[in-house]
This record gives C-alpha cells, sequence and structure tokens, in this order.
C-alpha cells in the first residue's frame, strides 16, 4: 500500500499530499500526528466518495487509509464556482449617458433605446453595471427607469457604483437595483464571461 | 525560501479553540468592580473599564505566528488585526505598545521591517506608539496591546442582537484558505494578494461610519473563531440567525480552495466546536468550509435595526467599503445558525 508520511506537516499538506498520492493509487496510507489533521483527511474522503478508516496508534500517531473501492456509482468531484463557466451569458456596463460619441442629445436617445432594446433580447444580461456618468439612469428622474425595472424584474441584477452617487449627490435618489462598491464592480468585471459596452 | 522572509505558521488559526478556553477562565480569582463594563463574562473582544462617567478606557492585546513571509506585511496585518479589537467595541484607538518574539539567532532587519510595518498601521489608527515588550524565542510572534476610549453608554458589546436586526459583514471571507493555501503551492498569487489586501485593511473606516449610524446593537470582528464561531457569541443564546449564503461576501479563489481540498487546521476546529449549532439547508460544502474558515484581521460584524441597514450599508459602499447585508437575526430556533 502507498504510504504518505505526513508526521510533523501542518494541515493542509497532509490532504494535499495524500490527494496526490490518489492519483496515482487506488488505496493510500498517510501518517498524521494530530486528530485535526485526521478529520480534514475524513472530509476529503467523503466529499470524493471514497472510504476512509482510522487507527490511533499513540498519543500523536495516527493511521489513515483511504480508497477508492467503496466508490458508489460516480461520485462528482466538488463542483467548481459556477461563475467560472464560459457560455452565453453576459453583463452589461454603462458608464456614460450617451451611446457612443457623437451628439449628445442624440447619444441620450440611442442610449434610451439601447436599455429598451436590450429587453428584447433572447439572452438577456446577467448583470447591468452603472458607474460614473452612467449612474443617473438608475435613479427617480431616469428615463430608462421602467425599462430597467422590467430588466430587474426578468432576473437581471442591477448594480449602481456607490461612490458615484455619492459624488453626484444620487444616493437618495436611487430608485432600481442596488448599490455597490468598486471593490465588487472590480469583480464582477473580472470574473464576467463578456463585457458589453453601448 | 530566502534570508530575510518569515516562516508562516498560522495567524489567527495558531489561536486557542474556544471550546478549550472557557473552563479554563472559569477558574481564574477575581476582583469585582462596578467600574468593569466588560471582563470576561461576555468573552468580548475587549476589556472595558470606566473611568468617568463619559469616558471609559478600552483594552486589549493581540499577538500571532507570521502567516505571511513578507515580515513588513506581517507587521502591518498583525498591527490591524489587534487594533481591530478596540473598533469592535465602538472605540477609537489612544495608544499601543509592541509586543515581539524574535529568535537569537536570526536577522535583526526582519525585525525592523515587522515593526515598520506595525507603527505604520498605529500611525494610520491616529494611535500613539508608545514602548513595547520583546523577547528571544525560537519562531518569531508579533502583536499589539491597545488601548482606546468610548463613552460608557455607547460600548458595541458582542452579544446584545436583538431578534429582526439585519447583520452586516464588511470584509469578504476566505483569509485562511488563500494565505495557507499560498504556502503550501494551491492558490495563485493574485488570490494571496487579495487576502493580504484585506487583512492589511483597518477597521477604522468602517467604524467611524458604524458609530456614527443609528439602530446598531451589536458588533463583533471576526477573527479566529470564523464568521459562525464569532456569530454564535453575538447570538449569546438567546437568538438564532438567518444567513443568506447568495450574499455571503468571499474570495472566489478561496471557495474554489475550499472544494479542492485546502483544508486548515483551525477550520476544522471551528467545525468541530460549532457543527451541531449549525444548518446548511443548500448542498455546498466550500461554502461550508468558508463560514468556518477562521479571519486574521477580518471584518467587523455588525447587528443593526433593519430600519437603518439601507443608509448603513450605502454610506459603508460609498466609502469603497465591502460590506453586504448577509442575513437576519431571529427569535430562537432549536438550532443557532441557519445557511440558507
Amino acid at each position: 500500500m502507498f504510504q504518505v508520511n505526513a508526521l510533523g506537516k501542518a494541515c493542509p499538506l497532509p490532504v494535499i499530499e495524500t490527494r496526490k498520492a490518489l492519483k496515482e493509487h487506488d488505496t493510500v496510507q498517510t501518517l498524521v500526528d494530530n486528530k485535526i489533521a485526521t478529520e480534514n483527511l475524513q472530509k476529503m474522503a467523503r466529499q470524493l466518495g471514497y472510504s476512509y478508516s482510522m487507527t490511533e496508534d499513540g498519543p500523536a500517531h495516527y493511521t489513515v487509509v483511504i480508497a477508492k473501492g467503496e466508490q458508489t456509482a460516480a461520485v462528482p468531484a466538488p463542483a467548481a464556482p459556477s461563475r467560472a463557466v464560459k457560455d452565453d451569458s453576459y453583463i452589461v456596463v454603462i458608464n456614460s449617458p450617451t451611446m457612443g460619441t457623437g451628439d449628445e442629445t442624440f447619444g441620450r436617445t440611442l442610449l434610451k433605446n439601447f436599455i429598451y432594446t436590450l429587453k428584447e433580447q433572447d439572452v438577456l444580461p446577467d448583470m447591468m453595471i452603472f458607474y460614473n456618468g452612467g449612474v443617473p439612469l438608475v435613479t427617480d428622474t431616469s428615463d430608462s427607469l421602467d425599462d430597467l425595472k422590467e430588466l430587474a424584474a426578468a432576473g437581471v441584477q442591477i448594480y449602481a457604483c456607490g461612490a458615484c452617487l455619492n459624488y453626484y449627490g444620487l444616493t437618495e435618489k436611487v430608485a432600481v437595483g442596488e448599490i455597490t462598491n468598486l471593490y465588487r464592480i472590480i469583480e464582477i468585471l473580472r470574473t464576467a464571461n463578456r463585457v458589453v459596452r453601448p | 525560501m530566502n534570508d530575510n522572509q518569515l516562516v508562516v505558521c498560522g495567524g489567527c488559526n495558531a489561536k486557542i479553540g474556544a471550546g478549550n478556553l472557557g473552563p479554563l477562565l472559569r477558574d481564574l480569582p477575581r476582583r469585582e468592580s462596578p467600574d468593569l463594563l466588560v471582563g470576561f463574562d461576555g468573552a468580548d473582544d475587549a476589556a472595558v473599564i470606566r473611568l468617568r462617567d463619559d469616558l471609559a478606557l478600552i483594552q486589549t492585546v493581540d499577538f500571532f505566528p507570521p502567516m505571511v513571509t513578507d515580515p513588513y506585511v506581517f507587521g502591518q496585518i498583525g498591527a490591524a488585526n489587534a487594533l481591530s479589537d478596540v473598533y469592535a467595541m465602538g472605540g477609537k484607538v489612544l495608544a499601543a505598545l509592541n509586543i515581539v518574539a524574535f529568535p537569537e539567532e536570526q536577522d535583526f532587519g526582519i525585525l525592523r521591517d515587522i515593526l515598520r510595518g506595525g507603527a505604520e498601521k498605529v500611525q494610520e489608527a491616529g494611535g500613539l506608539l508608545s514602548g513595547g515588550h520583546s523577547i528571544h524565542d525560537r519562531t518569531v510572534k508579533y502583536g499589539l496591546a491597545v488601548t482606546g476610549t468610548v463613552h460608557p453608554n455607547r460600548i458595541l458589546h458582542n452579544d446584545a442582537c436583538v431578534a429582526g436586526d439585519h447583520l452586516i459583514l464588511t470584509k469578504p471571507l476566505g483569509v485562511s484558505i488563500l494565505t495557507i493555501g499560498y504556502s503550501a503551492g494551491e492558490i495563485s498569487k493574485e488570490g494571496f494578494h487579495q487576502a493580504v489586501d484585506s487583512m492589511c485593511m483597518l477597521n477604522s473606516y468602517a467604524m467611524d461610519i458604524i458609530r456614527d449610524a443609528g439602530g446598531v446593537h451589536s458588533c463583533t470582528d471576526v477573527t479566529g473563531f470564523g464568521l459562525c464561531g464569532h456569530l454564535h457569541e453575538m447570538l449569546h443564546g438567546a437568538c438564532s440567525a438567518r444567513i443568506d449564503a447568495a450574499h455571503l461576501p468571499y474570495f472566489e479563489e478561496a471557495y474554489w480552495g475550499a472544494g479542492h481540498f485546502i483544508f486548515t487546521a483551525g477550520g476544522q476546529r471551528n467545525r468541530d466546536f460549532l457543527q451541531d449549532k449549525v444548518v446548511f439547508e443548500r448542498n455546498d460544502f466550500a461554502l461550508e468550509e468558508i463560514v468556518f474558515d477562521p479571519q486574521t484581521s477580518g471584518g467587523l460584524l455588525v447587528s443593526c435595526d433593519a430600519r437603518q441597514v439601507p443608509l448603513l450599508l450605502a454610506r459603508l459602499q460609498a466609502d469603497h467599503i465591502p460590506a453586504a447585508d448577509i442575513g437576519v437575526v431571529t427569535e430562537k430556533k432549536e438550532k443557532e445558525i441557519y445557511i440558507v
């Protein structure tokens, strides 16, 4: 039987080394010097659907045996964060009161039509993020308020930058969506499948 | 590892488990005083002693072994973590003393960097670094004894939540999984640095806003016992809580790590102590690990009247504090914490 000697090694190393050994071997025996490490090995075995047994050999000596044999059917590996999955999902960023550059009045009309037309898409965005010049669109005087409320009702998460609202004195006037911070916005932009900017 | 780096061994993961500590403390001799406003009894974040009707002193001490290899960063994190206990009581930092254990044979340049990192955080907190104590020891340890002030009527206890309150958490969870996983070579540099930035951030900015908010009933900082451990203390056997997993702030890569067997000793100790108090209504093993993950210099956990929550959250977020409304305090139920 393949043995991992993890005596004197702190968590998470006993688990990591045992996990690596299990990629090459069907049964792995691991020696550890503390009870918490045996519990962490048991957690891993349970998540993988493998069998687990433990004997306490002495005050700081435990022998754990993990075997693949007992596996029933295919046990799913722990799910990766679903947000990492690439698909046809997208988010929309609106950071100005206009769509494109050019005549300002026309740009505002275009943006209003963009949001209206967004509702008709086969796939709606997961989220809409509003920052800087975009934040007035989520307030109570926005021309697009009804369209955004419809999108929100259809499950689109609408977020507006809190610092931006504060800067423009609009924090109390938000009429749709949630206020969020730059930290979260960066996280959303960083992990989004695709980002659409009108 | 090169010579001017530290050996990593745990941060708040090194904290002695709550289950082991309680019985020990009960037997200590002590003198009673009406001016000891917060002492051992409530397991609060710091001691509070009334000096005058309008002034109380906050005293707290915190130190631990390194959780990062960079001595300067370790100093910053150790100090931010120790200072946080004053903020968790609703107070302001007045002064701090260094506590240092350092091996005789190690390069003193390392110690200078640790102390510089710590001193910068004390300065940022507006505190006076006024001395300290250092000994030789086999392993490095660093922290602060911190003195703060608070009005006796404005102390934020860690066990004063009220059913109906919302719970606000001001930093993402998962820093132990990220830092320990990084040391083991299983977490990216990017993930590690996210944890470091979060641990270095003082809770003073959040507390400056929370202190002025209405309806705040209770506050603590989330450290070694993890979210569930500190929430357990806040519920003080009188309430239960429902945590909305979808709103729980955590580092994406910590969640990934938890699902890929980055299990810390401290996290498992917390699970052992708390698992019969917590109900997971969704099948999400990685999330279980996140709520038991010990935090070093974690965020503030605030219990606040529901009507005040939107304004408080907006103010925190406008100040770039990654605060989230994570759930509600309820009447006491069969179990304490329900993760839904």
